[in-house]
């Protein structure tokens, strides 16, 4: 009986749930509105982008790499397509998120070539890419910003409008979430990016190509971006420059809190969704509890710092057991 | 060939050493790359704009480039043994902030010093104990500790800013030494860049740097204190934020919780720009040195013709990239070369 | 005449500075097992990686069938029906046993998606032919290494495979487990499959293989069958000479106990280690691949941190929590892995050298090059490094000499002991043979050498006496004249009757 507690315990997604039920109910005892089925359905809808592009981080770290341009990648993606919006106003959505999509691939996939081809390690990759992303978003917009009277009342209902109940950006994430697990667990591709991430010279012997998984990830992870984009914009009804500014934190907090390893190779994509409404609750409990929007920067920083640390006990805790474990 | 059985039985080392390999292995060296485009940006913006190559003009604007200069000293270090930093401009913020605090309280330039180059420290410190004692990549430590940081501030200063210091703060980043034009930002990464250059290349320090660098297992049992060293290293780089700090809030005279953003990513620029490797072990202070006065005096002529700030964003963006990418790709091209010749044996 | 499945003609391959294969020829037969015999660096593991694509040759060909082939990716040569276990970890400790099994060649249903059900399935058929008892849903990282080793097999099993490769296979695995690799090895060969197996353990090649080819220095040197052969010829295409000269062992007086080893454990590692060693001595350590010897060498220099236990160095106890202490105590460590631990391949033979020191060398933290060159003359001429000169960068010697140049660093300390783990792992034989001399000969100055080995002949013939290690734990402890291969072997896998000497 208590072997099986202690198994419950190390299950990461577990713990994550029982931290989240805690948070919960500190929350909704200060303010019992919190739970309100109108306001957890809104916490969801707040946490959507992240959820999608936080799965787009979670294969580059699966690999043992980091993406620090997808925040940049959503304000280009968001604006070029916003401007499309802006002067093509007959264009019709569908062509828009398709646009949206590709762009962030192509942004995606010069990440991904720089670090799968030209051998660039991701983190200056990225870095390098974040300046010249957000650069690129100021040279295009030249400085101005597309904002709600410029933009088609269709575009900005591609996130707002209501199937089966849900709100539309919450299906885009199901739909996303949907797809990435499929992609994931049941496709050879999505299988082989554990392989390279969990030791490259093994994956070289099974004939897995590093060089097309890291290409790959890069390459979905500016896609999603891409769909972020579109979506950012559109349900803030603002293209600005500064959009997403710091996101990046964000998706890596998600997947930390999920109980992805930032060395590759172990991850689940449920366990990052947890992590992505974890912070989306946090994010929304802080005027609940009375503090600022100012606050919200410095308690992500702690959030990530408390997760990676705790990550980092448990699980030297758990090799120590395992190797105990393992001759008596 | 006549002499290819006895080459066969004899070692398989491949020797080579012709004219022709030599000067190849010049050129692509890294430092005579850097110098050819620091000639090429002065000659080319001296022909683009008359203010350029004018004495005044060029002290001045190294105020524009000497903190982060100064910021990447120390991350030659960092980034040497295989770690990175992205969190020096939040500690500058944080720095900033606390120095803006003890002024807003009464304190002398004296004590506003002391009390921002302490908070840069104790800052790096809480980095390197993370990254040494709980051994989680620096990557992450940083990426979480830069939000922490400048999240600090963010959440006291909120939308406003500290803008009041004593008249004699404003020295450090705006005074001259003596009556000359030599600006002492200028000076002080001078003495500064002596310093961090004498313990990289002539101190045991800058050896186990090295040895760290290129192999931190190997270091680690020829007995040198890899955790030690690693911990150090971010402890050095928040004191050298906190001298960034002092210098940029004595510049410009406030303190927003926005400041020195982006500072991190071009004190990486430099570094790896100056030719260190990001994989670990390989470097050397003279290469950051003509880096820091290419990437600044190319972003000064940059400006004298207009080019937006974005531009050179976007320009330092890529040349973050290109300076990995195209020695990488050189590699390749001479290990090609190599196999080649041993092909045609 | 058996059918010729796999040929490979002429191949070469190089890399930058190095002719790792020239002029090759290799063929492979149905229903026949094939020892590839050579030593450690003679090339075999490239041949392997040639002939199953992860590889490309640099130049010659291959013949599957008679026909000419590429394997431009190890999914090529799979494809083809050529798989091999590799001596090297190749596991996903993150995965499960099922998926280690199909990474690569996973199952998919009509509609394209990965059929997980039928993966499974296959995996306890493959566990249970081994006869091995663990779920296909444990992760890696949870089995022990014999364990690891046995789903390396199982991998290459899954694979509908013509050309087996094994390279080294039983490194690892105890004596049940061999036998019951042998069994495979032979229904393998019933079936009509071409096996190659890649081993320098003699009695395993007399006991199941059929034909051998033998490689050194990157070069084909000969092939024969098997049962028309004696040890001794194939020793002698292996090595280039016969063996009795290779083992120079001085007798040395043994003199007052220097290191008291007592109760030493770390967890998952070892546990219970007792012994103790004398100046002037050359204590062999024996035990298979995983058997925990490099992990007790660890913990006395303070690389690993021990759980419990005493070690008592000349008197003093020793609290060792880092190599910088134990190295001040007079303990050298000569590891194992050389281009990983040993040497900084990117620096200079100086640097090497002088770095364990480099404080005591230093004027207050700042380098003195005069001292630095003196150290470094003084112990590179002495362990006879060849090289241009003390600046160029280690990566540009040969194996051996790279060995030289980390005894020569560690001897620079004036250590009191000595541990070398597989001082002679990957070095060619006339390096091997200097090595060995030199060892004795340091004993013979009164150093106390701890000597760990994979190599029965090193063992056998250097020490004064060997203690033998299975499964973290001591089986036995021989001195010089009683110790014979067979007993050794025994007590390494589990088989000792546990007599132990003090």
């Amino acid at each position: 009986m208590n072997k099986k507690l202690e198994k419950i315990l190390q299950n990461r997604e577990l713990n994550l749930v029982l931290l989240t039920a805690v948070l919960l109910i500190a929350v909704t005892l200060r303010a019992p509105s919190f739970l309100a089925l109108k306001n957890i359905e809104r916490i969801v809808n707040d946490t959507a982008i992240l959820i999608m592009v936080a799965s787009g981080q979670l294969l580059v770290i699966l690999t043992g790499g980091i993406d620090l341009s997808v925040g940049a990648t959503i304000a280009f993606s968001g604006m070029a397509v916003s401007m499309l919006n802006q002067y093509n106003p007959s264009m019709p959505v569908v062509v828009l998120i398709l646009l949206g999509v590709l762009i962030g691939t192509l942004l995606g996939a010069f990440n991904g070539a720089c670090v799968a081809f030209g051998k660039v390690p991701p983190v200056i990759t990225t870095l390098g890419t974040m300046s010249i992303f957000r650069g690129f978003t100021f040279v295009l917009s030249k400085g101005q910003w597309v904002t709600a009277h410029e933009m088609t009342e269709a575009y900005m209902n591609i996130p707002k409008g209501k199937m089966l109940l849900l709100p539309n950006l919450t299906i885009w994430a199901i739909v996303v979430f949907i797809i990435m697990f499929y992609f994931i667990r049941y496709t050879r591709s999505g299988r082989e990016i554990y392989a390279v991430g969990g030791n490259k010279t093994a994956a070289h012997f099974v004939g897995v190509s590093e060089k097309k998984v890291n290409f790959m990830v890069f390459t979905i992870a500016g896609a999603l971006c891409g769909l972020a984009g579109v979506m950012w914009t559109a349900r803030y009804a603002a293209a600005v420059n500064e959009t997403a500014l710091g996101f990046e934190l964000q998706t890596v907090a998600a997947c930390v809190l999920g109980g992805v390893s930032l060395a590759g190779g172990a991850g689940t994509l449920t366990g990052v969704v947890m992590g992505a409404l974890f912070l989306g609750i946090i994010n929304n409990a802080l005027p609940v509890v009375n503090l600022s929007p100012f606050f919200q920067m410095g308690i992500q920083g702690f959030v990530v710092l408390a997760a990676i640390v705790a990550n980092v006990l448990m699980e030297q805790r758990n090799d120590k057991k395992l190797l105990a474990g393992r001759r008596r | 060939m006549s002499n290819s059985m006895e080459h066969v039985s004899q070692s398989r080392l491949i020797s080579e050493a012709s004219l022709k390999e030599r000067i190849i292995d010049l050129v692509t060296k890294w430092e005579f790359i850097l110098v050819v485009l620091f000639l090429a940006v002065v000659v080319y913006f001296s022909n683009a704009s008359p203010y350029f190559l004018d004495y005044f003009n060029m002290m001045n604007t190294t105020f524009n480039f000497m903190e982060k200069a100064i910021l990447a000293l120390p991350m030659i270090f960092v980034i040497m043994c295989g770690d990175i930093d992205i969190s020096v401009a939040s500690i500058m913020a944080l720095s900033s902030f606390s120095m803006g605090y003890a002024s807003a309280h009464g304190a002398s330039t004296g004590g506003i010093v002391i009390i921002g180059l302490l908070v840069g420290l104790l800052a790096g410190v809480v980095n390197g104990l993370m990254v040494t004692g709980l051994k989680i990549p620096a990557i992450a430590v940083t990426l979480g500790s830069s939000s922490l940081f400048r999240g600090i501030s963010q959440a006291v200063l909120e939308d406003q800013a500290y803008t009041h210091y004593p008249e004699s703060f404003g020295y450090f980043g705006q005074g001259y030494v003596g009556d000359s034009l030599v600006p002492f930002e200028l000076l002080l990464f001078v003495i500064l860049a002596a310093v961090m250059g004498f313990v990289l290349h002539k101190t045991t320090y800058g050896r186990k740097l090295f040895a760290v660098g290129n192999s931190l297992t190997a270091a680690r049992f020829s007995g040198v204190p890899v955790d030690r060293i690693r911990f150090f290293n971010l402890a050095l780089n928040g004191l050298f934020a906190g001298i960034a700090a002092v210098l940029l809030t004595s510049r410009i005279g406030s303190t927003r919780p926005n400041i020195a953003t982006g500072y991190d990513m071009e004190a990486i620029t430099l570094v790896v720009l100056g030719g260190v490797s990001i994989t670990g072990g390989k470097g050397n202070i003279v290469g950051v040195i003509i880096a820091v006065f290419l990437l600044g005096y190319l972003k000064f002529g940059m400006g004298l013709l207009n080019l937006s700030a974005k531009v050179m964003i976007i320009t330092t963006g890529f040349l973050l990239i290109g300076a990995v990418l195209i020695p990488e790709l050189l590699n390749m091209l001479k290990s090609w070369r190599k196999l080649k010749k041993q092909q045609q044996d | 005449m058996k059918d010729i499945v796999l040929q490979l003609k002429d191949i070469a391959k190089y890399f930058p500075g190095i002719k790792a294969l020239d002029k090759v020829d290799f063929t492979i037969r149905t229903g026949e097992v094939h020892a590839l015999i050579g030593e450690n660096g003679a090339g075999k593991s490239t041949l392997v990686k040639i002939m199953t694509g992860v590889y490309q040759p640099t130049r010659g060909s291959i013949f599957r069938n008679g026909k000419s082939v590429q394997f431009k990716t190890s999914h090529d040569a799979q494809e083809a029906g050529v798989v091999a276990i590799h001596q090297e970890a190749s596991m996903f400790s993150e995965l499960t046993v099922t998926e280690n099994i199909f990474m690569g060649h996973h199952l998919k249903k009509a509609s394209g998606m990965l059929d997980w059900k039928a993966m499974t399935r296959h995996t306890a058929d493959l566990l249970n032919k081994l006869e091995l008892d663990i779920s296909p849903d444990t992760l890696i990282k949870n089995l022990g290494t014999a364990q690891r080793h046995m789903v390396e097999i199982a991998k290459a099993l899954s694979v509908d495979a013509e050309v087996v490769i094994m390279d080294e296979p039983t490194s690892a695995l105890s004596l049940k487990e061999v036998e019951e690799l042998y069994k495979i090895v032979r229904q393998l060969k019933n079936e009509g499959k071409a096996i190659v197996f890649i081993s320098h353990k003699f009695d395993e090649i007399f006991e199941i293989c059929d034909y051998f080819t033998v490689f050194r220095d990157g070069q084909y040197i000969g092939e024969g069958e098997v049962a028309k052969s004696s040890i001794d010829e194939i020793v002698k295409m292996m090595v280039g000479r016969s063996l009795n000269q290779m083992y120079p062992k001085k007798e040395a007086k043994i003199g007052e106990t220097i290191l008291d080893v007592e109760g030493l454990s770390l967890p998952g590692y070892f546990s219970d280690v007792s012994f103790n060693l004398h100046k002037g001595e050359i204590l062999g350590f024996f035990g298979l691949v995983g058997a925990g010897r490099s992990e007790v060498m660890r913990t006395i220099f303070g690389i690993d941190k021990k759980s419990a236990g005493k070690i008592t160095l000349a008197g003093e106890v020793l609290e060792t929590t880092n190599p910088g202490l134990a190295m001040k105590k007079g303990i050298a460590y000569v590891p194992e892995d050389r281009q990983e631990q040993g040497a900084i391949l990117e620096m200079s033979l100086s640097h090497n050298i002088t770095l364990p020191q480099i404080n005591d060398l230093s004027d207050f933290g700042v380098l003195n090059s005069k001292r630095e060159k003196n150290v470094t003359e003084e112990f590179g001429n002495k362990m006879e490094i060849k090289a241009a000169n003390w600046k160029v960068n280690a990566n540009t010697l040969s194996g051996g000499n790279q060995q030289k140049v980390v005894l020569a660093k560690w001897l620079a300390t004036n250590p009191q002991i000595l541990i070398l783990d597989e001082p002679t792992k990957g070095i060619d034989v006339a390096t091997k043979a200097a090595v060995h001399k030199f060892i004795s000969e340091m004993a013979g100055e009164g150093l106390a050498v701890i000597m760990v080995s994979s190599e029965l002949p090193e063992i056998l013939g250097m020490s004064d006496r060997i203690v033998i290690m299975h499964e973290g734990k001591v089986t036995s402890l021989m001195n010089r004249d009683e110790a014979d291969s067979d007993k050794v072997i025994l007590a390494a896998t589990g088989h000792g009757q546990g007599d132990r000497h003090e």
